[in-house]
């Protein structure tokens, strides 16, 4: 497809008579800063960027179409595929929309263990992120301190359900198996690394005056703006909006718990990083607390609500968001009365971040652009769906 | 007040319908006062929904269809044509609305006739419609007036279909092989 | 006939050593990366991974070798030979050791003592752009392109700070041989430090040192092959030994410049407060120099990976607001300075 648009004659590429004085240039679908298969069309004037179109749908695989064809138990590793870099909390996002509509009450405990994942999973999908960031902006180094803790993360998501990336995690109504007994030997290990990890990211970076020049006021977004274009997540608390669903809507236990909602003030690339880093601090700070009220439970306590065979919820509509690592993540799902959705939509969060993008590049250099990208953590399988 | 009375007093006669659902309160209002709607939803300042969540179309030939067919279960199945239900409008367009302030969401539903598949676009109101307003387009033929750059989002763009409407078949119809014929 | 026998002895070995140098650096660079980054690295060719060059280059040799359809043609073959022409070429004249004395005749460890080395190094130098702007543009990519631009500035850019530090060097030393200065470097001065380059010209080793970054295209400087930004820059197109050629003219380029900071700064051959020719024989103490010099340059080699694998990348403007708004007014300074200093002292 625009097989057209990318075999430019090498005269018109040349000459730039092809689009004024500008230069027009293909960032993408498969570039390496493009993560996943985004792909932007930018209008180059030299390294400053005139005007940048995202064109998104590369990875589109009808999530919603096929959730319309499968019933509601079969969905669940369906959302795995969306925000790949953290499939338990869109896993978990399904199952409370489709709970709210059958008004389950989830068990305390099953709760417990699935605020814990969760959180891993945040912290996951930040590492992953302040990795990459680094990587785009040419600090190779901190990549791999970070991805040994995602690996290490990872490994408890295993060693929980068999899978590493695409966890299937929970059930309607609750969970099927309980924490294993030496989580908290594991986790205790895995704090002090991704601690470590995250201090040896914070000396390498946070400091380093290449990396905050490169960062600090680039692609910067004012709260107006970012509410205007419906952001969420850490690109809104970057741009100076305390806002999070754990604490302004807070959904399963999130209310007990005690933590801080870092927030930026500019609303650039810097500020972007900085909330993820200290987000994950938070995070670490949920999961000992949660993990405190666990260890309280009694050990027979149930892990799953008594849910029907056949899920056939009441017909009706239902949206219920999280707070996904990258910002709102809902789902509306209307139901017919059948044991199949009526109609299933996501609400992905980068989905909104990433609209906005020709407008947070324009002016900035194409070295700013992909800065700028890899800072908004725009994950293509909930980006297209 | 109950936020059910704050929002149909805000509202008045737009209002068509209003319900609430395992805690979800959702208001329809009729198509052509939509924009009208949703700016005085955005500056009341009792609700102020001022932030658009999302913009979700739906198709509603099956459930229609099943409507239709509810009633005469007893009676011969031929009787349920899949048209029974064409008379009420087929697709539907719902505003995910929130208020930062209140933390309270609403969503504003509005009811789109197959045979005048056009929308007052949000845009003017909230930019974040951009998007959510071009994906509807794409997946189930609902052209918005006065968004500025109505292009297909998902598919690519030469492709014929609106994926998302009931009548598409989950297989598709064999584009891709028509897709390397082009090649 | 001896004579040129001698210099043919020389010019062979000396190209052999640096190819090994920089072989021997391919492998030095992925396995500190790996130090740094608390992963093993290639580790399975050979004893610790040392024979993953020999691997990389025979898979180097053995790939297809595609020209894109729109390239042009001879340019584009042209542009890996004139990059990594001039980075061996500089070789001629660093001195890489004192010398031999074998009866009674004196042969220099050096394979041409001219004496005007600087203009020599200088124009090399500035040769090495041609070889990535032609890359570049031959490609036929908007990417090699950018890289290709991206690259002239750069070196352009920094040609100058790197020549105004050379000036200084000159000064110092009244000499354009880099033999003489080698020689100038022995003994100490103000009673207690070596005399070496660094401590007469403290600033113009820094200047020095960030241009030799920026000329080598390495990371922070490593805009015109930013693979996150444009690819691979001017060598996108590239596969094959082409590729090799670029790649591994890099690894020349830090090979030389290594060279080139230790006969300048570092003392070349002469080790601080310790006169070797007093107490080793005369072939000895050739081998000695050759080892002293070889050493200084192997820890500036390792400063190039350790900086490449710690810091990220500059911005295009933040590059040239670098070179042209900061180093050369400090390179305009120091000369001036050093100026002062040397009319004032003589």
């Amino acid at each position: 497809m625009h097989n057209s648009e990318l075999s430019e004659s090498f005269d018109e590429m040349t000459s730039g008579h092809s689009t004024g004085d500008y230069v027009k240039i293909n960032i993408g679908p498969s570039h390496p800063a493009m993560h996943g298969t985004l792909r932007v069309v930018a209008l180059t004037d030299g390294e400053s960027i005139v005007s940048a179109d995202p064109e998104i749908g590369y990875l589109h695989r009808g999530v919603e179409k096929l959730g319309e064809n499968l019933n509601y138990t079969q969905f669940i590793p369906v959302t795995d595929r969306l925000n790949y870099c953290s499939a338990i909390c869109n896993n978990v996002s399904y199952e409370m929309a489709v709970e709210k509509l059958m008004g389950i009450e989830v068990p305390e405990k099953a709760q417990l263990v699935r605020i814990i994942m969760m959180e891993l999973a945040r912290i996951a999908d930040h590492e992953v992120l302040v990795g990459i960031l680094g990587v785009d902006l040419g600090a190779f180094t901190p990549f791999f301190y970070l991805i040994i803790q995602r690996e290490e993360i990872y490994e408890i998501f295993e060693w929980y359900n068999g899978a590493r990336l695409t966890n299937t995690f929970g059930r309607i109504g609750g969970l099927v198996a309980d924490l294993p007994s030496d989580f908290e030997t594991r986790w205790q290990k895995l704090r002090d690394g991704i601690r470590n990890a995250n201090d040896e990211t914070d000396k390498l970076l946070t400091h380093n005056r290449i990396w905050t020049d490169r960062t600090i006021g680039v692609a910067a977004f004012s709260p107006k703006d970012a509410l205007d274009w419906g952001f969420t997540g850490p690109c809104l608390r970057a741009c100076g909006v305390k806002r999070d669903l754990r604490k302004d809507e807070p959904y399963s236990l999130y209310s007990r718990f005690d933590f801080d909602v870092p927030v930026g003030k500019h609303g650039d690339v810097f500020d972007r990083y900085m909330i993820r880093m200290e987000e994950m601090e938070e995070s670490i700070k949920i999961i000992d607390q949660a993990f405190k009220m666990y260890k309280e439970m009694p050990a027979d306590a149930p892990l799953i609500a008594k849910v029907p065979k056949t899920i056939k919820p009441p017909a009706g509509d239902v949206y219920h968001a999280i707070e996904a690592p990258n910002g709102e993540l809902g789902f509306f799902i209307r139901s017919d009365g059948s044991d199949k959705p009526y109609r299933l939509k996501i609400r992905p969060p980068c989905y909104m971040v990433y609209q906005a993008f020709g407008e947070m590049v324009k002016g900035e250099m194409i070295a700013d652009m992909i800065a700028c990208l890899s800072s908004l953590n725009v994950i293509a399988g909930e980006l297209d769906r | 007040m109950s936020q059910q009375t704050l929002v149909s007093a805000c509202l008045g006669d737009m209002v068509v319908s209003i319900s609430e659902f395992v805690g979800d309160l959702t208001v329809e209002v009729s198509k052509n006062k939509i924009i009208h709607a949703l700016e005085k939803l955005k500056s009341d300042p009792s609700l102020q929904f001022d932030f658009l969540s999302d913009v979700v179309g739906i198709d509603n030939l099956g459930l229609h269809a099943k409507k239709a067919k509810a009633p005469k279960k007893d009676e011969p199945q031929q009787e349920a044509a899949p048209d029974a239900g064409a008379t009420l409008p087929r697709f539907e367009v719902v505003y995910l609305l929130l208020s930062l302030s209140s933390n309270k969401r609403l969503r504003v539903r509005v009811a789109v006739p197959e045979d005048d598949c056009v929308v007052e676009s949000v845009t003017g109101l909230w930019r974040a419609a951009n998007w959510p307003e071009r994906e509807i387009y794409d997946m189930f033929g609902i052209r918005f007036k006065g968004h500025p750059d109505l292009r297909r989002l998902l598919m690519w763009d030469e492709f014929k279909d609106h994926p998302l409407r009931k009548d598409y078949p989950l297989e598709g119809k064999n584009e891709e092989r028509i897709l390397n014929y082009l090649d | 006939m001896g004579e040129i026998l001698i210099a043919l002895i020389k010019v062979v070995f000396i190209w052999v050593w640096v190819l090994l140098c920089a072989v021997v650096m391919t492998w030095v660079e992925r396995r500190g990366a790996a130090m740094i980054q608390d992963r093993p690295g290639p580790n399975r060719a050979g004893p610790f991974g040392l024979l993953q060059p020999l691997a990389d280059g025979i898979k180097l040799f053995t790939k297809e070798d595609i020209v894109p359809a729109k390239a042009k043609k001879i340019l584009f073959m042209l542009g890996p030979l004139l990059f990594s022409f001039p980075a061996f070429s500089t070789f001629a004249v660093v001195p890489f050791g004192d010398k031999f004395v074998i009866d009674g005749k004196e042969i220099l460890l050096q394979v041409s003592n001219v004496n005007i080395g600087f203009l020599y190094i200088v124009a090399l130098g500035s040769m090495a752009v041609y070889g990535i702007i032609l890359g570049g543009w031959a490609s036929n990519n908007k990417y090699s392109i950018l890289g290709g631009l991206r690259s002239t500035a750069q070196l352009v850019s920094y040609e100058v700070p790197w020549g105004l530090a050379l000036l200084a060097i000159a000064l110092v030393y009244g000499t354009f041989s880099l033999r003489d200065i080698a020689l100038a470097q022995s003994g100490t001065f103000l009673g207690v430090l070596p005399n070496w380059g660094v401590f007469k010209q403290p600033l113009g080793f820094i200047l020095f040192m960030v241009a030799a970054y920026a000329e080598a295209n390495r990371v922070p400087f490593d805009l015109p092959e930013a693979e996150s930004e444009i690819v691979s820059g001017y060598h996108t197109e590239y596969g094959s030994m082409r590729l090799g050629l670029y790649l591994f003219g890099e690894y020349v380029n830090i090979v030389t410049l290594s060279s080139l900071i230790t006969t300048f700064y570092f003392g070349a051959w002469h080790l601080p407060y310790i006169d070797m020719s007093a107490f080793l024989g005369p072939i000895s103490y050739g081998i000695a120099s050759f080892i002293v010099f070889f050493l200084k340059v192997a820890f500036f080699l390792w400063l190039f990976v350790w900086v490449r694998w710690t810091v990220p990348r500059f911005r295009y403007d933040q590059v040239m607001t670098l070179g042209w708004r900061e180093l050369i007014p400090l390179g305009l300074f120091n000369i001036f300075v050093t100026a002062l200093v040397i009319q004032l002292t003589a």
